[in-house]
């Protein structure tokens, strides 16, 4: 790879062909400001704030699009420069809806930082904001308010570039330029999945999540209600990040002793869901097995592939409807814990079910979704009322005036509150795949896994598409049908990555037993409910803090959980039972493609 | 100032001696290299209103390694003011498609397109059975090329020259990043010519009658002749080909009505020549630039009126994309009404202008970058008309 | 429906079902069925293997490809700077009188659609106007009104 040689600001930097003005500038820490520029996407070169002098040149040229060439200079702070940038700014803000002191973003917004730093006020240009633009609510999920749009894009680049959903587009030129869906139909009518993939690349309060906690603010208060937090395990290893902590930090404890002290009358954890998860997906997934090499049932649909990711979800029911059949019946951790919290949980804690508030904290857009399926009312209430996201219990935990970093470290409540690190693994890409197979293997050849320390490596990391084949040898009588089958899996992460999975399914050429996906980049920790901002480095980080939390558990493996044996002794009877078939699975619906 | 007279040339439009076929036939007995000489030593530069060499555009394709190149014709003519492409595909569409031809052979690429705008579709009842011929008769001359049309669907944006790649490529005509330019990466990713429609029969002629008839025309930076199309308070209104470097005064004294306020010189995206300038502004690349579009206003015009009528095109016509272009064609035509109506002091007007350097600047494309000609040029000479 | 589905596929047939055939096939069917409807829209993604998003964001941006249903005969007054000199303003109220309609606007029988646009490249005899494709030049309020009237005699009853 040949290197160029150019100078920024009288300092030589050294890079390699192809890269652009930018990265060389970043690799000799020189700040250049930038907006529609994001790390997870292509270049766009459109909102002109990155723009730098170039020797020679009588326009400035933004440092994002522009390749590095040989012999250039570069300044990036002449008079010229600053001035352009200061208008630049203040045209977005002309444009912009600047009730800051009102925006969820406030405080973690690219455009309020812009202008802090450049300081625009109001009055240096009219507003040119269009009138009266109603802010989209349609959808559980994602609200949308034009008029903190900045049009960089970064939305409909996620959707069409990292998750390939295509539900955004840019529609009309010149003034009448916006983000849009097809027909500018509101979003719970577009082919949306949900993900929120473009709320966490937003840079402004354009595109949030639709937010409920001023509801779960009034179940706490209402002294008649008993509301009961379950958590999923990307929680607690990113809410540090809204609260001082850095990246990648697991604040467990301290975020239980949190919501408790917010008065939440039982904190308890969505990983013993997740372990229950891996029950009852193991069983079915061994029970499809069974069928289709024992029984030879062709009506079984091999690969079975995962359930728990209602983003993943929704986008299997738009785009490969006649494929419903490959999902695992298992409802997500989040939906099994809310039909649990108003059956199982009411009955042993003697509360009448139509008492209990059950909230679900997800790093998760979709999952707000999930929750409102009209499906999900198996305990026969709405089993979860309301889902918030990572950043909503971040901004719960600010208005009790809590000093997050004094708080001692807490632990769950119990029922439902006990947890193994396989229930932890559920947040990184690759996790509920390693959970299962921990316990699958174990309850086929009475053996655990044949990996150092539980931890199955090859289905870890960040790679779009992971695969790894487990060959089962010495199996307990019971399972002999299984001996010396390889028995291969595949995890993928981003929709892009689940749609070519899903177009070898639909070919008929999968070679796979078990899938899992998720339609967030990096899994869950990745979710759409995550703090903002998010790039492949804090992923990482992330996803390193939900492994070492699983290695620093007593109980790893799923069926190892005494609170799982126990709600199986006293309730469930037995996996894929009727119980839980009538409250721990589910049924999907056909949407349109288009 | 190496000013000259008015002068009437006849060099596109003229038909005698001009068999489209017969000047194929003589590119194709030379070499490739030595056709991109001629033109280079032509001094001949783009028609369409940005002025590239065009001998240097050729070679540069030539050079790429590349087994598909192609040749697009840019006739999306859309400039206010400007008609003269449309005559010329009216009256010699030959020699604009002799004109792909020798740059197809000089470069190596077997595929062209004329992009034509949608609001001249009614040239294609002609142009379409002409095309078809003159592909049979060059497949017979031994040329590998073929030629098709592609229509626009109504943007003033698609004839900058990469936003006409994405629309042929069936996206939004929003302009790329440049570099990297088209002569390495342009229609479908591959090195591609675009020119104007005249500048291709210009590179006709230049085989057809050699570079020194064209090279003797015009000034040593605006070599040989140019296609105008005049509209406005003239009597004269009309298309005229006149040699490159003629002062504003000699145009105005033919085309004027003896009341002449104003040329606007390049249409909305060119500058606005006053009285008092006449005499020592030529029409040229190292003058005033222009595609073809002169306007000419007299005494009874409204130069508010004039500048609120291109602000109101560009606002429309801006793809949207950058925020400089965008928001800053708005603030500047909103921001002339709130002037003209007491709303905000004449001071605003040099905020304003300096918001046109802004856009000149930092703009992604010509259409930002153009707006300051116009509006500074307006308001500068006529900043009398824009206040309260 | 069946219609706009077989119109698709002919156009498929006509222009190929890459990418680079959405701009052709988005001009034809508008010259069919005289806008893109949502259908039709849906049908072209279905065809091109895009999503809708694409091709409606796409067909938005070019001011011939509509998204509402126009009039059988499209009138594009042209209204920059050298036609508006020549009397623009006469010539739209001339016709926004004997098609009763303002302009914008689409007669309620689909037959006329009175829409202003850019530059027509016909400078020197404005003010101009097109009715689909055939140009009009130097066109007076009284020419204006015997063309309409010619395309369709109904309108002398609002002279």
């Amino acid at each position: 790879m040949s290197k160029i040689n150019l100078t920024i600001d009288n300092k030589k930097v050294s890079i390699e062909k192809g890269k652009t003005i930018l990265d060389a500038a970043k690799k000799i820490n020189v700040h250049i400001p930038t907006l529609c520029h994001h790390e997870d996407l292509c270049v766009a070169g459109n909102c002109r704030v990155c723009v730098v002098e170039v020797e020679g040149q009588k326009v400035l040229s933004a440092s994002c699009a522009i390749p590095a060439e040989e012999g250039m200079v570069i300044k990036t702070n002449t008079p010229k420069v600053r001035n352009a940038r200061k208008d630049i700014v203040a045209l977005l803000v002309s444009e912009h809806n600047t009730q800051c002191t009102t925006c969820y973003r406030s405080m973690n917004c690219e455009l309020q930082e812009l202008s802090a730093e450049y300081n625009i006020d109001n009055n240096r240009y009219l507003s040119v904001l269009k009138p009266n633009i109603e802010i989209d609510r349609s959808s559980w999920s994602i609200e949308k308010d034009d008029s903190k749009c900045v049009r960089c894009q970064r939305c409909v680049r996620t959707c069409a570039e990292l998750q390939h959903v295509n539900a955004l587009t840019v529609s009309g030129k010149g003034k009448a330029m916006k983000i849009s869906t097809f027909m500018d139909l509101p979003l719970n009518e577009a082919v949306c999945t949900n993900c929120g993939q473009c709320v966490i690349h937003c840079p402004t309060g354009a595109l949030t999540e639709r937010r409920y906690y001023d509801r779960v603010w009034e179940a706490i208060g209402d002294e008649k209600k008993h509301v009961v937090m379950n958590t999923a395990p990307s929680v607690r290893v990113a809410i540090g990040e809204m609260l001082g902590y850095p990246v990648g930090s697991r604040v467990t404890g301290k975020m239980v002793t949190a919501m408790k002290r917010m008065g939440v009358d039982s904190v308890l954890d969505t990983d013993f869901t997740a372990d229950l998860t891996i029950i009852e997906e193991g069983n079915e997934l061994l029970q499809r097995l069974k069928k289709a090499l024992v029984d030879k049932d062709a009506s079984i649909k091999l690969p079975m592939i995962t359930s728990c990711s209602p983003g993943w979800v929704k986008f299997i029911e738009h785009i490969f409807p006649e494929h419903l059949g490959h999902l695992s019946t298992c409802k997500s951790p989040q939906q099994m814990f809310g039909a649990l919290s108003k059956t199982y949980y009411a009955e042993k804690k003697g509360i009448d079910p139509k008492d209990i508030v059950s909230v679900a904290i997800m790093p998760c857009a979709a999952k707000k979704f999930e929750a409102r399926r009209p499906e999900m009312k198996d305990s026969g209430y709405r089993d979860i009322d309301a889902g918030l996201t990572t950043r909503e219990l971040g901004h719960m935990i600010k208005q009790a005036g809590l000093n997050f970093s004094d708080l001692e470290d807490g632990t769950f409540d119990s029922i439902m509150g006990e947890s193994t690190g396989a229930g932890v693994l559920f947040g990184a890409t690759g996790g509920v795949m390693e959970a299962a197979l921990r316990t699958a293997y174990e309850v086929v050849t009475g053996r655990e896994v044949p990996f150092d320390n539980l931890n199955i490596l090859p289905v870890r990391g960040m790679e779009g598409i992971k695969d790894a084949a487990i060959k089962i040898e010495g199996c307990l009588p019971e399972w002999s049908f299984l001996e010396g089958v390889e028995l291969k899996v595949a995890v993928a992460h981003g929709l892009i990555n689940a749609r070519q999975i899903m177009d070898q399914v639909a070919a008929g050429e999968s070679p796979y037993h078990f899938i899992e996906v998720m339609a967030c980049p990096g899994g869950c920790i990745g979710g759409g409910g995550q703090p903002i901002p998010t790039n492949e480095e804090i992923r990482l980080k992330r996803a390193a803090a939900i492994y070492e939390e699983d290695m620093g558990m007593p109980m790893r493996k799923s069926h190892e959980n005494p609170e799982i044996i126990k709600i199986y002794k006293e309730f469930l009877k037995e996996p894929l039972g009727h119980v839980s078939h009538q409250l721990l699975h589910t049924t999907y619906k056909k949407r349109n493609h288009y | 100032m190496n000013k000259k007279e008015l002068k009437r040339v006849d060099i596109i439009f003229d038909c005698a001696n001009c068999e489209p076929l017969e000047i194929v036939k003589k590119a194709l007995a030379m070499k490739p290299d030595e056709i991109i000489d001629q033109i280079i030593s032509s001094g001949l530069k783009g028609r369409g209103g940005a002025g590239f060499p065009t001998g240097l555009k050729w070679k540069l394709a030539k050079e790429e390694k590349s087994d598909t190149k192609y040749v697009i014709c840019n006739a999306d003519e859309g400039e206010p003011g400007t008609f003269k492409d449309r005559e010329i595909l009216d009256v010699v569409p030959s020699k604009v498609l002799v004109g792909m031809c020798i740059c197809a052979y000089a470069i190596g690429a077997k595929e062209g397109f004329v992009y034509l705008r949608n609001e001249y579709n009614f040239l294609l009842k002609d142009l379409i059975p002409l095309i078809e011929k003159f592909n049979k008769n060059i497949q017979k001359l031994g040329l590998d090329f073929h030629i098709k049309v592609f229509s626009g669907s109504g943007a003033y944006i698609c004839g900058e020259e990469s936003a006409l790649f994405e629309s042929m490529e069936g996206k939004r005509g929003e302009p790329r990043n440049k570099p990297p330019y088209p002569t390495k990466v342009g229609y479908n990713g591959k090195p591609t010519v675009i020119n104007n429609v005249e500048t291709l029969v210009y590179c006709t002629m230049i085989v057809r009658i050699g570079v020194e008839p064209f090279k003797k025309l015009g000034t040593n930076d605006s070599r040989g002749s140019k296609v105008f199309s005049v509209s406005g308070d003239t009597s004269k209104a009309g298309i005229y080909e006149l040699e490159l470097g003629v002062g504003v005064d000699e145009f105005v004294n033919e085309f004027g009505n003896g009341d002449t306020k104003a040329v606007q010189v390049g249409g909305a995206s060119g500058h606005c020549v006053p009285r008092k300038d006449f005499k020592n502004k030529i029409i040229g690349f190292e003058g005033i630039p222009t595609g073809g579009s002169m306007m000419i206003f007299n005494s009874s015009r409204s130069m508010y009126n004039v500048l609120k009528d291109y602000l109101e095109f560009f606002e429309e016509e801006s793809c949207g994309q950058c925020t400089p272009c965008r928001v800053g064609t708005q603030q500047l035509l909103k921001g002339i009404e709130a002037v003209k109506h007491g709303e905000k002091p004449s001071s605003y007007l040099n905020q304003l202008l300096k918001l046109t350097e802004t856009m000149r600047v930092a703009s992604k494309c010509g259409l930002g970058q153009s707006v300051h000609n116009s509006f500074s040029s307006i308001v500068k000479n006529f900043r009398e008309e824009m206040i309260y | 429906m069946v219609q706009t589905e077989n119109l698709i596929q002919e156009l498929i047939k006509k222009h190929g079902n890459k990418r680079t055939s959405l701009l052709p096939i988005l001009q034809d069917v508008v010259e069919r069925e005289r806008y893109l409807s949502e259908y039709a829209m849906v049908e072209v993604a279905k065809a091109l293997d895009v999503s809708s998003a694409e091709v409606y964001g796409t067909a938005s941006f070019y001011t011939f490809l509509y998204t509402k249903p126009m009039g059988k005969n499209i009138i594009r007054v042209c209204k920059t700077i050298s036609c508006k000199m020549a009397g623009k303003e006469e010539l739209v109220k001339a016709l926004e009188k004997v098609l009763k309609i303002k302009m914008g606007e689409t007669t309620r029988d689909m037959q006329f659609s009175l829409t202003e646009s850019n530059c027509l490249g016909w400078c020197h005899k404005g003010p101009v106007m097109l009715i689909n494709d055939t140009v009009y030049t130097e066109i007076t309020p009284e020419k204006a009104v015997e063309v309409i009237c010619a395309i369709d005699p109904k309108h002398l009853t609002n002279l």
